[in-house]
């Protein structure tokens, strides 16, 4: 098993309540790249990086084009934007289309870092009202990657989840949100020594 | 080799077939949103891997100008980003002013919008009539819609409510009239633009400009091609001249960062020291 090299996460309804369980819960040793994309009106989302920055001792950036992804960094989707990894470990940005009538999409950021780290992503779908993030989710699991969501009797909106454990099946990790801070530590951890 | 290794192959095959017998370089594009695009190519064409397209491509040069359409992302808006085309009328029209005859070069137009936006600018700010401005692209057919400037009515609300919120001084229905079941742009203001072909990624300098915008372009090509297109937009400025870019695109990671100021922080308008 290779190690985690980057954690993606999405979400749309909910999903900003349960980051802000998530994100505190992580300690320092979960040190690689967190990358988030949000479905929220753009109002809404200009806000969240200041949001977490204030919850968490990372730093936290709205994402531009061509950013090297650093350690200890989170980066947020900008709205009207998709956010893609690049093989160069940069993020990139379009404005393609809407996917799953969204921009920024879950989709687009998993599927890219499906491609860009192979084995070496965990992604994690957050709660939501759309069904955006399943078939990404499902991409970065064939890719060798780790699939988790969020349990989603843990989710004010379950239909997100629920969609992205019908597209992966039994390879996803379903966790309950209380639990998905030590989970990813876990993982993160055990990953870094077991790939060594 | 991996399946995704092949594909890798496949899509580097594709593009050199491209470069090759149509002259249009994909190369350097950033390969993450490229490939989605392929990848919904292959769907319309019905193709079921990227060596039939590449197939295709090179029998049936039709087919390429449709697939332009995939590879190039036609996406635009007319004031996009309001506070863009505020700070260039609060903070750059006056450094503009102070020319006989003021050149502005809209790299990577799409359908015109952008250009359309900067003459209303200037037409309110009195400059338009010694203004020209140049506006390229690499997509043939939005060029074609960019000079006929006629827009979707649907799309008017959006214009307008951008307009407003751009510092618009008069009312933006002063610019179009309606006709063949869409808004047609003004005479005044395609007057001052001139449209042309011209690529970021082959073509160089053409003529020294005041201001160059040039928005949502740089996010689909990789580093090394955007350090060239940042060199032939630099280049093309007079000392002191201003280069615009998208909102979330900077130059904090190019190798350009030292050549220029930031004129505006978050407007993305930097000045070339
Ligand atoms: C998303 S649009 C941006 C339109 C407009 N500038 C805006 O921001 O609303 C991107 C444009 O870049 C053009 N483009 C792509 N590659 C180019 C190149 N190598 N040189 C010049 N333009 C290019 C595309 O054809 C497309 O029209």
């Amino acid at each position: 098993m290779s190690d985690i090299e980057v954690i993606v996460i999405g979400g749309s309804a909910g999903a900003l309540d349960a980051l802000l369980t998530i994100v505190p819960a992580l300690p320092e040793q979960v040190s690689c790249p967190i990358v988030i994309v949000l479905h929220l009106p753009p109002g809404q989302a200009n806000l969240v990086p200041g949001i977490l920055a204030r919850i968490c001792a990372r730093a936290v950036y709205e994402a531009e084009d061509k950013a090297p992804l650093v350690d200890h960094t989170i980066y947020v989707a900008a709205p009207n934007y998709h956010l893609l990894i690049e093989r160069n470990r940069a993020l990139s940005l379009s404005i393609d289309e809407p996917v799953q009538l969204s921009r920024p999409a879950i989709d687009v950021l998993f599927e890219s870092a499906a491609d860009a780290y192979g084995p070496g992503v965990a992604g994690l779908v957050l709660s939501g009202a759309n069904q955006d993030g399943a078939q990404g989710l499902w991409q970065i699991q064939q890719a060798g990657g780790v699939a988790i969501v969020q349990a989603p009797a843990t989710a004010s909106c379950p239909i997100m989840p629920e969609a992205a454990m019908r597209r992966v099946g039994p390879a996803a990790h379903v966790v309950r949100l209380e639990d998905i801070g030590t989970f990813l530590t876990k993982l993160v951890c055990a990953k870094s020594r077991g790939g060594a | 080799m991996t399946d995704r290794s092949v594909r890798d192959v496949e899509l580097g095959l594709l593009l050199d077939a491209i470069y090759l017998r149509y002259h249009h370089d994909f190369r350097s594009y950033a390969q993450a949103s490229l490939k989605r695009r392929v990848g919904s190519a292959l769907l319309h064409f019905k193709c079921e891997t990227v060596s039939r397209l590449q197939e295709r491509v090179l029998g049936e040069p039709k087919l390429f100008t449709e697939l332009l359409r995939f590879l190039t992302v036609q996406v635009s808006d007319m004031f996009r980003d309001p506070l863009y085309y505020r700070t260039l009328r609060e903070s750059v029209v006056p450094y503009l002013e102070t020319y006989a005859s003021v050149k502005i070069w809209a790299a990577g137009c799409s359908t015109g919008e952008e250009a359309y936006s900067l003459a209303i600018v200037l037409y309110e700010e009195g400059l338009l009539d010694r203004a020209l401005i140049y506006a390229t692209d690499i997509n043939p057919e939005s060029l074609r819609s960019a000079e006929e400037g006629v827009y979707q009515t649907e799309r008017i609300t959006k214009f307008t409510e951008n307009y407003r919120l751009a510092g618009g001084r008069a009312s933006f229905g002063d610019y179009y009239s309606a006709a063949y079941g869409g808004a047609v742009l003004d005479r005044r203001l395609k007057k001052a633009i001139v449209f042309s072909d011209h690529s970021l990624a082959t073509d160089s300098v053409f003529a020294e400009m005041q201001l160059v915008s040039c928005r949502n372009v740089l996010i689909y090509f990789d580093k090394t091609l955007q350090e060239r297109a940042l060199g032939v937009l630099g280049d093309s400025l007079c000392r002191k001249g201003f280069l615009g870019l998208g909102s979330k695109e900077t130059l904090r990671f190019s190798q350009h960062a030292a050549e220029f100021t930031e004129l505006v922080p978050g407007a993305r308008i930097y000045q070339k020291i």
